[in-house]
């Protein structure tokens, strides 16, 4: 029987990973992440896991550790935040090249400087070219549910190639929720073996992982990775169609809320999908027709569902939690915008907020939705890019 | 100790065809390592000569498992090799015994290597982490490293008109892993084969985190003849530059004191790398080069007892 509990998206993470069970888990802690690390720590100590865990004395080490682990066949796992996965971050890299499904939550917050520990994407944004899978989460419940079906996609044999479950930091790791748990047995049969097709110990059929490529392979090496990206959204619908058997929680490559009819939509990861629900329903009771659509999976970029599900509106805007820095908005704009080119050309903007964990408000967001009342009525945008709620 | 005719007859567990320079020690280092060997291994490498040389896709030089994912993380890679071996044989999906070692130049190891190397060592992993130390990162052609030796010149610490090679002395590696506690420390060089596998038989049968730091000469960089390679190791021994010695659950041996310590100057005149020491302005630093052998040298036999 599954049970329903009071939780944090801390809490609901160290217990996936409780019920995962991995073999190994390498990790540092870091603000907002660290109770994560802790809370399993004593699910070591108490022998709740079997899982060897290497508490190494730096993120760099955390991913290599991991990377070592992975390669020897194991089912590995870490988790971080910002200035940690940015100390990854060579590492993510070669986590992906050499296709070890690693598995890592991360609790998403603002990248120095200045120094902040509060919730932005600036970090996970900055690791979205790294060859990971992203997977975004609104909530606790989400976190959880995604956390355990990342193993699933991660490690599929089509696939085999590391995945990062995101949620916000404080906003949902912090924040006390109800959520429901799966049983331990149930998760545990889901989530089943790893079975490696290499591994370091197979000492019978010694394998060398991390050769050295020229320009003779290196580019047929990294095609492979680009060519496995384009499995992963089917076994992401694939997963989430078993999970659902088993959690009765339906999941998509992204979430459409009230947008089937919408003419205006809003496009947001993470937990401002919530807030920007309530704004949606009252503007509905206004005559609105307003609508979002929330990503789930940001990597690789669902980029066909996701035109066909914005293709006909009037006009879009994308709330991005980090900023390019480019002068033309942030990442998440940028992917859309580009998708939607041979679209029919519904009118596109982008809104900057939240950075360093400033909260972002129903009526900021109902702000956004006006905005593109007005852009779909005069065909005109005065500002490609805003920064919602900063002092200017 | 090591049986010459019985280790001939082992398997040779890496290759020949790698593409390391005629007179390089590093593949010496490497051989020599993995003759000691009774069990499987798995095997990880710093990014550097050794990788580059031994494992060009599509060949590989290495008949064992063998792991490389960066630079600086040769010692938690395999830690988390480790700690998955571990976790299997536990859960009975591994049956075999298997030994785990990392290699890494003196860069990976003494540099950008030595937070990965030291946070492993303290966990505890059993393993044995083995630094080929060239005194210099030599894969990017020669440039100045903690295990560099002063006055040696390289491409970032040239022989110039004001500055002579390089200023500082070099960091004592083996003695700061010393620190670490471990159960097994020493210092070897492959011209002494069987010190050196016997070392490495030593650092396999421990429980936990064993660390060797092995000269390995590198003729492009210190500038001899390729047919030198084992002579210049001999010489380092002989002048106690590159002093012989284990530490043994923290008790100090030197395992080859040579018969006659020969000063410094005859090994140095050998190696390109120090020849502008023996320009008259220069020959102070050959001096200071030769006290700080003998300071070292005291201080070692003084803490093993031997003086």
């Amino acid at each position: 029987m599954s049970k329903r509990v009071a939780i944090t998206g801390n809490e609901a993470v160290a217990q996936a990973m409780r019920q995962i069970n991995p073999d190994v888990v390498a990790a540092y802690p870091i603000t907002p992440q660290t109770e994560i690390v802790q809370i399993f720590s004593t699910f070591v100590a108490d022998g709740n896991v079997d899982t060897e865990f290497v508490t190494v004395e730096s993120e760099h080490s955390a991913m290599s550790a991991t990377i070592g682990a992975s390669a020897a066949g194991a089912r590995a796992m870490t988790a971080t935040s910002s200035q940690g996965l940015a100390l990854m971050w060579e590492m993510l890299y070669i986590a992906a090249g050499l296709r070890l499904p690693i598995v890592a939550p991360v609790v998403n917050r603002a990248l120095s400087a200045p120094i902040n520990i509060h919730c932005d994407h600036s970090d996970t944004m900055g690791a979205r070219d790294s060859g990971w899978v992203q997977i975004y989460s609104e909530n606790a419940q989400e976190a959880y549910d995604n956390l355990i079906q990342a193993v699933r996609i991660a490690e599929h044999a089509d696939v085999q190639i590391p995945a990062m479950v995101c949620m916000d930091g404080f906003i949902v790791s912090h924040g006390m929720e109800n959520a429901e748990l799966l049983d331990d047995h149930v998760v545990r049969s889901f989530v089943g073996q790893r079975t490696p097709r290499h591994s370091l110990l197979d000492v019978d059929n010694p394998a060398t992982f991390g050769a050295l490529d020229f320009a003779d392979w290196y580019f047929e090496h990294r095609r492979q990775l680009a060519d496995a990206q384009t499995y992963v959204k089917g076994v992401v619908l694939d997963v989430a169609k078993e999970f659902a058997k088993i959690s009765g929680r339906n999941y998509g490559l992204f979430e459409s809320y009230r947008l089937d009819d919408a003419e205006l939509a809003v496009v947001v990861l993470n937990s401002a999908a919530g807030t920007a629900k309530a704004v949606v329903d009252d503007l509905r009771q206004q005559g609105m027709k307003a609508g979002l659509l929330k990503i789930r999976l940001f990597r690789p970029f669902p980029h066909d569902e996701i035109v066909a599900a914005l293709a006909g509106k009037k006009a879009i805007a994308v709330l991005d939690r980090a900023d390019g820095l480019s002068t033309m908005g942030g990442p998440v704009f940028v992917d859309v915008r580009s998708a939607m080119y041979d679209a029919p050309g519904p009118k596109m903007v982008n809104y900057i907020y939240g950075l360093g964990g400033r909260d972002v408000d129903t009526e900021q967001i109902a702000g956004v939705y006006w905005d593109l009342a007005r852009i779909a009525e005069t065909g005109k945008v005065t500002s490609p890019v805003t920064y919602l709620g900063v002092r200017e | 100790m090591a049986n010459l005719k019985e280790l001939t007859k082992k398997d040779e567990l890496l290759c020949g065809g790698h593409r390391a320079c005629a007179g390089c020690a590093a593949p010496i280092v490497v051989r020599q390592a993995l003759k000691a060997l009774d069990t499987p291994v798995v095997v990880g490498c710093a990014t550097g000569c050794l990788e580059v040389t031994t494992t060009i896709y599509p060949f590989t030089s290495w008949n064992v498992p063998f792991v490389h994912s960066a630079f600086e993380n040769s010692a938690a890679t395999i830690s988390g090799a480790e700690a998955a071996y571990r976790a299997l044989k536990k859960k009975g999906k591994i049956t075999r015994d298997i030994q785990f070692i990392a290699f890494g130049g003196d860069g990976g190891t003494y540099d950008i290597g030595f937070q990965s190397l030291s946070g492993a060592m303290e966990r505890g992993h059993d393993m044995v982490y083995i630094c080929y130390d060239n005194e210099a990162y030599m894969n990017t052609g020669i440039q100045r490293s903690s295990a560099t030796p002063k006055g040696a010149s390289t491409t970032t610490s040239p022989a110039g008109k004001v500055i002579p090679g390089k200023v500082q002395f070099r960091k004592d590696l083996t003695a700061v892993m010393a620190a670490h506690n471990i159960p097994y420390v020493a210092q070897a060089v492959p011209s002494q084969w069987n010190d050196f596998i016997t070392k490495v038989q030593k650092a396999l049968a421990v429980e936990g985190p064993a660390f060797i730091n092995v000269l390995a000469p590198c003729r492009l960089g210190w500038q001899f003849d390729p047919a030198e390679t084992i002579d210049i190791m001999r010489g380092a021994v002989e002048t106690c530059f590159w002093p012989l010695y284990e530490v043994e659950n923290g008790v100090w041996k030197v395992t080859h004191k040579p018969r006659e310590k020969k000063p410094v100057r005859g090994w140095l005149e050998k190696q390109g790398r120090f020849r502008h020491l023996f320009r008259p302005e220069n020959e102070h630093i050959i001096e200071e080069i030769q006290a700080d052998i003998d300071r070292n040298w005291a201080a070692l036999l003084a803490r093993a007892g031997a003086a």
